[in-house]
């Protein structure tokens, strides 16, 4: 499915190396958890991966199902089966979350080749997939995102998920701001979703997550390398000792 | 005050060009007036203040510039839909063929020429009247110069509750065409009307609306300017409103070369509630918009509100200059104004000038003025879906504009406007 090879990543505008040559290979069906410290290059991975501006990959490479992920459009990754869900979703005033959605699903099934959705039938498929993560018809109706509080924009990213259906989910902190029965509405719609052609790779900072959404294989990154990877013990470990006996592991 | 020689040579020039129409004495007699303040005070020239941001030259010369006739395809004409009572105008000529017929129930309604040959007409006590009270404290030569030459129009009285509107629309056959014309609308006390706008109108125009709403009266207009590339248009909207009455007016533009859009309202009753906005598309070197507005508080518990924005690309400049007054008296004045320009590239340009002017103490007045580019991170999010980078441009401007657009009542009317505004950036790229 996903396949990071020494990836090395700096800004583009600062002289500044934030990955140092990541490996990570994340088979079809699996679900992988990354856990760091802050400022590890976590989330700009996942970023690079979906092809955000600002950032210059200098060696290595990151292939989807064997096709070269870099060399790709941010759309034509997402068409490709590659999704991120935000850590902090973004605000669109005047585009209506619904119309926003269909203009999503409908550009992906046309870049495709399938065919697009009606109005009707949409609306019937979003009607049902919202109803499950609880997100009522005003908030398919008002602008993206716009006036939503933290656990709806999550439930909101979890929402567009359901909706386009990719192979390859990243989650980047999606727990980050959720109480407690958001998080476990937010694990519930992720778990729905899990399925053998379907792999995750979760961001998260705290091992609560990863009660809901049981990984396969947990990796701890730090300054900018994956340094141990382990099953779901490893972030035990982590909640109960934190990063300072790993790092020094390494060193 | 001898006019300087600039700006005298021009106006000559420009009135030799012209005659007074011919009508009734009372008639004539405003016009001369007008033509006397208008000797008076000369056309504007480019060095005048209140033209800083706007060459008035190809407004002031005497022929009008050459204006190709643009072909739409098959685009259907706005409001086209609408069940209204529909007047045309070709190249500023009525053409009665094409118009329905000019009565309705509830409106009183007439062609300014023939109102202005009558003996008789209620038009007499307003015509030119707004229009020249809103020369202070800023002149608008271009105003005072169709009051005196507007060859036609129409004249409206809404004497009860219309809800079918009226519609006007402009065609434009003539490249040469230079089009003059003058509308009177008065809304009595607890009327209300709906004027519904659109077209080209000529190669060059000149149109003056004066609106006096009464008390508890209501008055929306929505006016969609655009399609010919080269057309120009000078337009005064003089509104006065009375106790309790509203006022909404929105306009769309998208292309033409020059477009001059002021607005002057004057808020004299308590409680009375003004509304104007704006949402321009403009693309290209030679395209250049300006929406001049000045809204005056003169009763207590008014409430105003600008909002407009302008899209702008491949060179296109946009202007505002906007202006909220509020006079010694008028407590409890609600007044809101905002301006955004959105440049898709960096070579064009919005020149903003938004001013208050308070001599009441208790009053809640606010303004902001923003011009950026596009939201590169909402970009990324939109891309990250899988839209591409186009349309995830165009639904970001048309987000912008949004504001604006919802100033519009008519969610029909509103739908129609978003869908046309889309059709446009579709096909401007292509």
């Amino acid at each position: 499915m996903l396949e990071i090879k020494n990836l090395h990543v700096k800004l583009e505008e600062e002289d500044k190396q934030i990955l140092k040559g990541v490996d990570l290979k994340i088979g079809a069906g699996e679900v992988h958890a990354i856990m760091g410290p802050n400022g590890s290059g976590k989330s700009t991975m996942s970023y690079v991966l979906s092809g955000r501006d600002g950032y210059e990959v200098t060696e290595g490479e990151a292939t989807l199902d064997g096709v070269d992920l870099l060399e790709m459009e941010p759309e034509e990754r997402a068409a490709a089966g590659l999704f991120l869900a935000f850590q902090y979703p973004v605000e669109i005033p005047g585009v209506g979350n619904m119309t926003f959605l269909r203009t999503a699903v409908n550009a992906q099934r046309k870049a495709r080749g399938e065919e697009e959705y009606s109005a009707g039938e949409f609306l019937k498929i979003v009607r049902e997939k919202a109803k499950t993560l609880k997100i009522d018809a005003d908030m398919l109706k008002r602008p993206v995102n716009v006036g939503f509080s933290g656990g709806e924009k999550k439930r909101n990213e979890i929402l567009q998920m359901a909706m386009l259906e990719p192979k390859m989910c990243i989650l980047d902190e999606t727990d980050s701001g959720l109480d407690v029965d958001a998080m476990k509405l937010v694990s519930d719609g992720v778990n729905a979703l899990r399925d053998e052609g379907r792999s995750f790779l979760v961001i998260t900072h705290y091992q609560r997550l990863l009660d809901h959404i049981k990984p396969d294989v947990v990796h701890i990154m730090a300054n900018g390398r994956i340094i141990k990877s382990g099953g779901p013990e490893l972030a035990l470990e982590v909640e109960n000792n934190g990063y300072a006996d790993l790092l020094a592991e390494v060193q | 005050m001898a006019l300087p020689k600039l700006k005298a040579d021009a106006t000559e020039a420009r009135l030799a060009a012209l005659t007074l129409p011919e009508g009734a004495a009372w008639a004539t007699e405003l016009r001369q007036d007008a033509l006397n303040r208008l000797t008076a005070m000369g056309l504007p020239i480019k060095r005048d203040e209140y033209w800083r941001y706007t060459n008035p030259a190809s407004l002031v010369a005497p022929e009008a510039p050459v204006a190709a006739v643009f072909d739409n395809g098959d685009e259907a004409p706005l409001f086209a839909g609408a069940d209204a009572l529909k007047i045309v105008f070709v190249d500023g000529v009525f053409d009665a063929a094409q118009s329905s017929d000019l009565s309705q129930e509830g409106l009183e309604i007439a062609r300014l020429s023939d109102a202005m040959s009558a003996d008789i007409h209620w038009v007499k006590d307003l015509y030119g009247k707004l229009e020249s009270a809103g020369q202070t404290p800023v002149e608008r030569p271009f105003a005072v110069l169709n009051t005196a030459f507007a060859t036609d129009g129409i004249v409206i009285r809404a004497t009860g509750n219309v809800s079918r509107p009226v519609h006007i629309q402009y065609l434009h056959e003539n490249e040469t065409s230079d089009a003059i014309l003058h509308h009177v609308v008065k809304v009595e006390e607890g009327a209300s009307v709906t004027l519904l706008e659109n077209g080209p109108a000529a190669a060059r125009f000149n149109k003056v609306t004066e609106v006096d709403v009464a008390d508890t009266g209501a008055f929306h207009h929505i006016r969609a300017q655009g399609r010919d590339h080269e057309r120009r248009a000078v337009t005064g909207l003089f509104a006065r409103l009375g106790t309790e009455s509203a006022f909404k007016s929105f306009t769309m533009t998208v292309n033409g070369v020059l477009t001059r859009n002021e607005t002057v309202i004057e808020l004299t009753g308590d409680d009375a509630i003004a509304h104007v906005a704006g949402a321009c598309l403009g693309d290209g070197r030679d395209f250049h918009h300006d929406d001049t507005v000045f809204i005056t508080h003169d009763a207590e518990r008014c409430e105003s509100r600008q909002v407009f924005k302008k899209v702008l690309r491949n060179g296109a400049t946009g202007v505002f200059q906007g202006k909220i007054l509020v006079k010694q008296g008028a407590q409890k004045t609600d007044g809101y104004q905002i301006s955004q320009g959105l440049l898709l590239d960096d070579d064009s340009n919005f020149l903003a000038k938004p001013e208050l002017e308070i001599y009441a103490d208790d009053v809640a007045c606010s303004h902001g003025s923003t011009v950026g580019a596009i939201d590169e991170t909402a970009l990324y999010y939109l891309r990250s879906r899988g839209v591409s980078k186009t349309e995830a441009t165009d639904l970001l401007t048309l987000s912008f504009l949004a504001e604006a657009v919802a100033e519009i009542e008519n969610d029909d009317l509103a739908a129609e406007l978003t869908e046309r505004l889309a059709a446009w950036l579709e096909r401007r790229r292509a």
